[in-house]
């Protein structure tokens, strides 16, 4: 069945065809661009257009095609860098230069490269649900493919991958493919939540140490332009503790992937040596691209995310900015004439957001693997006002909040994470697994550590009345100390060695630290002058 | 594509820059519409939404005169294309890409759509190589390389003009060797919403320049809409001349904020929900489409820089102008009112400037390998010697420490020597080693 448009408004047409469904793909225009039904009606249905509407003309096709916005999952996906709808990039490179042309597909990166299965099951063999029947090498990753239905296998073979045959026939004439498509809007189903948290070390010492975020937990940084988000989430995205990462560039600039590129391709894991790539999917929408689309990247990012917590690992969202997806909505929603909630957003802004969080958590799968789905999302505020909806919604469903604070950033505080105003609440869990496996100490470091930093915010406002010379000699020694704190400790240049800190490097300077603090005020105790600790310990 | 011309004068109605069309045939999305006053003088437009056979189009220029019986509406079929070519160079045009230097239209060897095409994420070239521009404030502390997108805050009545002018006059940008045949650095000028007086300013200025320009002059009393194409031309043209013809382009946008005051009114006509201070919510994306399309592309020489200017109403950084901007282009150079009104110029506040893509065009093999370090020292013990002054406002300098007095002449210091250069040019040597001498004088460590 077909029919054709009758309207175009923004990123939306109006087209007539009847026996659509709503969400089912669409393609639509003689250049065939991929579009979603949104809103349906009897015989007239609103449907997204995931490309430039520019230069399309009423009276042209608009075909439903009976699925609905999917994604492919299987081998493959990591190390490549795809669009807010899985296109590859590079395959889109080769094939139209380097601009973007509207409707155009891009061929399957699978497609591309030889990607070979080997069995380790073999005929005869009965298998279960979630049951690896055998895997492929993709790079340094060991991809496991796992039966999704039981009985005893007829056929199976070794070799290269092909989508359109089967890997292995069942005694009873079921085939196992090694891809399948997955509905973008439609979570992954698991068997259940699990509710133990272990801490995801992001080699942030602030995060680390502070404010510790579990595997399956979420955390959000709202800031203003130019507080460090990028930066922050592509730091966690290099230096995290996880199988698996997927970075999601939504709505921000074509040179910071550019950026991020370069440095990924250089770059190792620091925890299994491996090359950086070997472990990231990257999915790119930048600014300039269709809005849309933009709006779609979030769930096509979580869907492989998921795809990969089902195969039983770790796996670590990374999505920079949600705000810019949140704004891709109202786009979409304004030009289809919803009434506006607060701000113009949409009102069911608050739970899509909420929905999308949903889709973090550690969770037990389907066939008894445990694995995890991290989020970790930046929020850019308009004029750096956090009582706005977006930053709002969020604060209701995440786990931890990071507050970027403008005033550390010009003074290049960086990560500019306000000490004060962000909290984690996974620090109870985390922490026992910290004191265990780190050192026993680190809770109560950290315990201090606070303290000290209270205390010189006090402190600081005395000084505003009456300069540092009115302060006690403890004082000014603590003010010493945690300007140490602050400028050795939380601040973090990202373009040094210094970028990663281990677990055992962050509690080392900490220590180091608060020692050196106790050694010298027992000293000053004991009558030492203190302008001569000061020169000593600068 | 249509087989006849499609003419309409089947208006339904008119409203400041928009008109309603009726029983249209497969109208086209964005489409040029030719508009044929009573009178017979004509006028562009470009159609905005459709809706079955009813249609709104956006008039480019003068909507007066018009009215419902007589005016003739022409659907051309194709969307707003630039013509391009590399006789293109040191010619001025109106903001409908109008020659207004006396000249004749040149012969277009090829046209491309205004609007461009995204560039695909993994073509780009990550931007390293410096562009000089003789301002220390910029050259030292806030690198410019070429293909970044570097926005100048300024307020009303400092001097952003003048600061425009000396980097006009003096950008350079760094050229590797295998670049070096391609010819030179081109500045493309759009001027939106300018006053006469600041458009013979600038005219000035680019007569001055050594290298080659292209200016689109869009003046105070010129068509608003206009304002919404001419950096597209500008944007398009430079594109050409960089990707197709190997140049540097530096893009001088000014004033960003009569862009987005021109596109509040076509919304507010439009009777678009309002957003923020009455901008339409699709700003974001809507200046993303012009300042996303500064960079360079691998295995391609030429690249696009842009230099926007944005004037902050009311002085606020937080109005939604400069921060859309700022959320979307790789720094900002933040101009104090403060600092102009002690004579310092250019009055640039190092600060709340940035430029995100310094670290990659600084250090051995781009500028200099001790520059970071200079850099980050000039900037540390600025900071808090601009602490200290409220510090000072409060307990008076006889209350301070002589450690906390220090810090406090060399925040002076840097404002009146290093940040103040009036006429005088520096180059990168030059910017470096004066900040070198200052941190010396002052005892402070450098590499
Ligand atoms: N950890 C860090 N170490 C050193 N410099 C940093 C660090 N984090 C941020 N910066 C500096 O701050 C600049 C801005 O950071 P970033 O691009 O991450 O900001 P942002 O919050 O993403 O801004 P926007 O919202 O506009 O995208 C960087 O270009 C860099 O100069
Ligand atoms: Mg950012």
């Amino acid at each position: 069945m077909s029919g054709r448009i009758v309207g175009i408004s923004g990123p939306t047409v109006l087209v007539e065809h009847p026996g659509l469904q709503l969400y089912e793909r669409v393609t639509v225009g003689h250049a065939r661009m991929m579009g979603e039904v949104v809103r349906l009606e009897r015989d007239r249905s609103i449907v997204q257009v995931y490309d430039s509407t520019r230069g399309l003309a009423v009276g042209e096709p608009a075909v439903g095609t009976g699925t609905h916005f999917t994604v492919r999952l299987g081998p493959g996906l990591l190390g490549q860098m795809f669009d807010g709808l899985q296109r590859p990039l590079d395959s889109l490179r080769a094939e139209q230069g380097a601009f973007i042309q509207p409707g155009a597909e891009g061929s399957r990166p699978w497609a591309a490269r030889a990607l070979r299965f080997v069995a380790t099951k073999k005929p005869g063999d009965s298998i279960r649900v979630g049951e690896a029947i055998g895997y492929v090498e993709e790079g340094a990753f060991r991809h496991p493919l796992l039966a999704d239905q039981e009985g005893i296998i007829d056929r199976i073979r070794d070799g290269e991958l092909d989508a359109e045959a089967p890997l292995a026939m069942l005694r009873e004439g079921q085939q196992m493919f090694a891809f399948h498509d997955w509905p973008v809007r439609v979570p992954r189903p698991y068997r259940r939540k699990l509710t133990q948290f272990e801490p995801l070390v992001t080699g942030q010492r602030c995060i680390d140490f502070l404010f510790p975020l579990a595997r399956g937990g979420s955390a959000i940084f709202p800031g203003g332009f130019g507080t460090g988000k990028t930066i922050l989430e592509q730091s966690i995205a290099k230096f995290a503790q996880s199988d698996i990462v997927v970075y999601v560039g939504c709505g921000e600039r074509g040179n910071e992937m550019a950026e991020m590129l370069d440095d990924f391709s250089s770059l190792a894991d620091p925890w299994s040596k491996r090359p950086l790539m070997s472990r990231t999917i990257v999915a790119v929408n930048t600014s300039n691209m269709p809005v849309a689309a933009r709006e779609a990247s979030i769930y096509t990012a979580v869907t492989m995310a998921e795809y990969y917590r089902d195969l039983g690992y770790s796996v670590l969202l990374l999505a920079d900015s949600l705000s810019r997806w949140a704004e891709a909505l109202r786009e979409i929603s304004s030009a289809l004439e919803e009434m506006p909630g607060e701000e113009g957003y949409p009102t069911y802004l608050a739970s899509r957001i909420a929905g999308f969080f949903a889709r973090a958590g550690a969770v037990e799968t389907l066939d008894g693997r445990t694995g995890s789905l991290t989020m970790i999302l930046s929020v850019s505020p308009p004029g750096g006002d956090f009582t706005e909806p977006v930053t709002q919604a969020c604060l209701r469903t995440t786990g931890s909040f990071f507050m970027l604070d403008t005033d550390l950033a010009h003074r290049r505080h960086f990560p500019a994470i306000n000490w004060f105003q962000s909290f984690s609440l996974y620090e109870r869990d985390v922490s026992r697994h910290f004191d265990e496996h780190v050192a026993q100490e680190w809770s109560t470091l950290r315990q201090q550590t606070r303290e000290f930093l209270q205390r010189e915010a006090s402190l600081r406002e005395v000084v505003e009345i009456v300069g540092t010379e009115g302060l006690q000699d403890t004082d000014r020694l603590l003010m010493r100390t945690t300007e140490q704190i602050r400028r050795q400790f939380l601040m973090q240049n990202a373009y040094t060695e210094d970028a990663f800190s281990s677990p055992e490097d962050t509690l080392g300077r900490i220590r180091d630290i608060l020692a050196r603090h106790a050694a010298a005020s027992e000293r000053l105790a004991k009558g030492a002058l203190l302008d001569e600790l000061l020169k000593e310990g600068a | 594509m249509r087989l006849s011309t499609h003419s309409y004068s089947t208006i339904r109605s008119i409203q400041g820059p928009l008109l309603f069309l009726d029983r249209v045939i497969e109208a086209r999305m964005s489409e040029v519409v030719r508009i044929t006053f009573p009178d017979g003088h004509e006028a562009e437009g470009e159609v905005l939404k459709i809706e079955d056979d009813l249609v709104l189009i956006q008039i480019v220029g003068e909507s007066r005169g018009l009215d419902t019986d007589h005016t003739q509406v022409v659907l051309t079929d194709a969307i707003k294309r630039a013509p391009l070519s590399l006789a293109v160079l040191n010619r001025a045009f109106d903001g409908s890409f109008r020659p207004i230097d006396g000249r004749r239209m040149f012969i277009p060897d090829t046209w491309a759509p205004v609007s461009g095409f995204p560039l695909n994420p993994v073509a780009r070239l990550r931007p390293q190589d410096l562009i000089e521009t003789g301002l220390s404030t910029i050259d030292g502390l806030n690198t410019l390389v070429k293909g970044q997108k570097l926005p100048i805050f300024s307020c009303a009545g400092l001097p952003s003009r003048e600061i425009a002018a000396a980097i006009l006059e003096h950008a350079r940008a760094g050229r590797s060797a295998a670049e070096g045949a391609a010819g030179g650095s081109v500045v493309v000028f759009v001027a939106l919403g300018l006053t006469y007086h600041e458009h013979a300013f600038y005219q000035q200025a680019l007569e001055r320049m050594r290298g080659d320009s292209v200016a689109f002059i869009n003046l105070a009393s010129d068509p608003v809409v206009e304002r919404l194409l001419a950096p597209r031309f500008g944007l398009t043209v430079a594109e050409h001349l960089a990707f197709e013809h190997g140049r540097d382009v530096l893009v001088l946008v000014t004033d960003m904020t009569n862009y987005c005051d021109a596109l509040r009114e076509v919304s507010a006509a439009r009777e678009e929900l309002p957003g923020r201070r009455g901008y339409p919510g699709y700003m974001y994306s809507e200046l993303a489409s012009l300042y996303e399309r500064a960079g360079r592309i691998k295995d391609t020489p030429g690249s696009v820089t842009l230099l926007p200017i944005v004037t902050m109403p009311e002085d606020d950084i937080t109005h939604p102008i400069p921060d859309l901007t700022g959320y979307i282009t790789e720094g900002q150079i933040v101009l104090s009112r403060e600092l102009h009104q002690r004579g310092i110029f250019p009055p640039v506040d190092v600060l709340p400037s940035l430029s995100r893509l310094m670290q990659r065009g600084i250090g051995a093999g781009h500028t200099r390998e001790d520059h970071r370090a200079i850099a980050n020292a000039l900037y540390t013990h600025y900071a808090s010697g601009r602490d200290l002054r409220r510090l000072e406002a409060i307990v008076g300098r006889d209350g301070m420490s002589e450690a906390d007095k220090k810090m406090l002449d060399f925040a002076d210091a840097f404002e009146r020597e290093i940040v103040h250069q009036g006429t005088v040019h520096r180059d990168i040597g030059e910017t470096l080693n004066v900040s070198r001498k200052l941190l010396e004088r002052f005892g402070l460590t450098t590499p």
